[in-house]
């Protein structure tokens, strides 16, 4: 999946062919997706502002907010570090096993949620094979903050990686060849020739990868068993609110996460935007 | 992605190697670790028992609403998804940027919202859902259909996604040279058009189905959880997990495991054929 910014072509069009085909797209993104997205607002709007404000106040949101944006955080910085590298490997070595390497990396995209979370509970939960290990150590991963961060982890593994792994390709290899023939050395290579060309990639990656972090729900809910406050991120409260039927709460809060992940990618769609023009 | 990759012939210098290994580590523990465990524990009772889970009338009609209405979606998903994509590149029109935009916004939301925002248009008590449920007898919500709108809103940037880039990159001498030959516009698509966008068709639509068979987050909320009803496999297991039926959780698994993997290494082959690695 290319999520690159795609440049359109203008051109014009004649007949009433072209036209049908535009008002079905219309209608069908519509439909699809307007409609729904439209739903909430309208819905939370309704209730009124002070219900809104209320719902706002509430301190397990925050509380909730607060934790998703610390384990997002966390995870952003190891998969823009262990991401990026692995996209160079990906890109610049030759290995056997190559391919089958390269189509391991977009499993997690594929599998299930709950069936990672569940994974993950066989390695570390009560009976879980890794269990004796962490028992010596007295650490605890699942129902705890360590099991949700390995989740969030794994299901958010391919996005840094896809997105790094074209830019990494249309490197000018000839400018990091002139600057190690004029005496460059690794280090300096890196931050002066190839960091600056992979930035705003760097930069898209993170945001895609937090917005997918922020959103996780399936895998957590599974390994993090949503003990109040300390385990409960944004997802899993709104979940919570929801089977409680507090609709305002869980309205609310949806709101706020879906306005959050979508700011974060289109600020970083703004800023490549930029920088290409 | 175009580019030819270079390959490059690693000489042995030290600092790559540990970008290897560390990137070999990486994946060994966080993709191919878990989905062993899993594998061994599902057969942990032997074959026999693995299939006696998954052929339980419960689970098997789980799976079953699952393929069938992750198809559908594809379908759907492959025919829209195209018809967006050429219309997006081919044609000028006025919001055309604003279409352009509203096309990632499901990549953007979490599924969960997405769940929530469906129930809320086409909910029970909700004027649309009441309306087509008493007038039209059509239920969506806690319901099939609700789970295909679900994946197709989920799975929607995908197709168009892939499509795209192959459409801007399309030659369209050859398309000129057919309307010079007095070729018309039907005929066109179907010979010059489609034939080079078959395989992202395709291959961006096997990719929205192996998403859609494990979606969860979106069709929890829209299907909840009614055995032989609106019950889909990736709920199955949740179900088994806190009931603790280990035995039904990890067979489950594994069927979803498997059909996510054939699936991506199936279209992973495909473009590779095309296009050499990577």
């Amino acid at each position: 999946m290319t999520t690159q910014r795609i440049v359109l072509p203008r051109k014009g069009y004649r007949g009433w062919g072209p036209r049908l085909l535009i008002l079905a797209v219309f209608l069908y993104v519509g439909v699809l997706v307007l409609a729904p997205i439209t739903a909430l607002v309208n819905d939370a709007l309704q209730k009124g502002l002070p219900a809104f404000q209320t719902a706002l106040n509430t301190p397990q949101f925050w509380q909730s907010f607060a934790l998703s944006l610390e384990i997002a955080l966390g995870v952003v910085a190891i998969q823009a570090i262990l991401g990026s590298i692995t996209a160079w490997v990906i890109v610049r070595h030759s290995f056997p096993g190559k391919s089958i390497f390269n189509a391991v990396i977009d499993i997690p995209f594929a599998i299930s949620p709950v069936v990672v979370g569940y994974m993950l509970l066989l390695a570390f939960g009560r009976n879980g094979f890794l269990n004796p290990l962490l028992a010596v150590f007295d650490f605890q991963v699942a129902f705890a903050l360590p099991g949700i961060f390995l989740a969030t982890l794994f299901v958010s593994l391919p996005f840094m990686i896809r997105e790094m792994i074209p830019v990494i390709q249309n490197l000018d290899r000839a400018q990091e060849l002139a600057a190690s023939t004029l005496g460059a050395g690794r280090w300096t290579t890196f931050w002066r020739v190839i960091f600056p060309g992979l930035r705003t990639a760097l930069l898209y990656g993170v945001a895609l990868t937090m917005a997918r972090a922020m959103g996780e729900f399936g895998a957590v809910l599974v390994i993090g068993g949503g003990v109040q406050g300390r385990t409960a991120t944004t997802t899993m409260y709104i979940f919570h609110a929801l089977e409680e039927r507090q609709y305002v709460e869980a309205y609310t809060a949806a709101i706020v996460l879906g306005i959050g992940s979508v700011l974060i990618v289109s600020l970083a769609d703004l800023i490549r935007h930029r920088t290409q023009h | 992605m175009k580019a030819i990759l270079p390959q490059a012939r690693l000489k042995a210098r030290s600092p790559e190697l540990g970008l290897r290994a560390t990137s070999f580590a990486f994946i060994l523990v966080m993709v191919v670790i878990p989905m062993a465990v899993i594998l061994q524990d599902g057969f942990k009772e032997g074959a026999a028992e693995f299939w006696r889970q998954v052929t339980l009338p419960v689970a098997a009609h789980a799976i079953i609403l699952t393929l069938w209405t992750s198809a559908l979606m594809t379908v759907i998903n492959a025919v829209m998804g195209l018809l967006t994509a050429f219309v997006l590149v081919r044609y000028a029109f006025p919001g055309k940027a604003i279409l352009n935009a509203i096309v990632d916004l499901p990549l953007a939301i979490p599924t969960l919202v997405t769940g929530v925002m469906l129930v809320i248009l086409y909910g029970p008590q909700q004027a649309l859902g009441l309306f087509l449920n008493q007038e039209l007898g059509f239920q969506v919500i806690f319901a099939p259909p609700g789970i295909v709108l679900a994946l197709l809103f989920i799975t929607f940037p995908f197709v168009v996604r892939t499509i795209q880039p192959v459409l801007l990159d399309l030659d369209q001498q050859q398309e000129h040279a057919a309307a010079t030959l007095g070729a018309r516009r039907w005929t066109i698509f179907r010979r010059i058009i489609f034939p080079a966008l078959a395989l992202p068709t395709f291959s961006g639509s096997l990719l929205s189905f192996a998403r859609a068979v494990g979606e969860f987050g979106a069709v929890v909320i829209v299907a909840g959880n009614i055995p032989f009803k609106s019950q889909t496999a990736a709920v199955y297991v949740l179900g088994a997990v806190e009931s603790e039926n280990r035995l039904a959780a990890s067979a489950i698994s594994i069927i979803l495991i498997a059909i996510s993997l054939a699936v991506i290494l199936f279209t992973n082959y495909l473009l590779g054929r095309r296009r050499g690695p990577v």
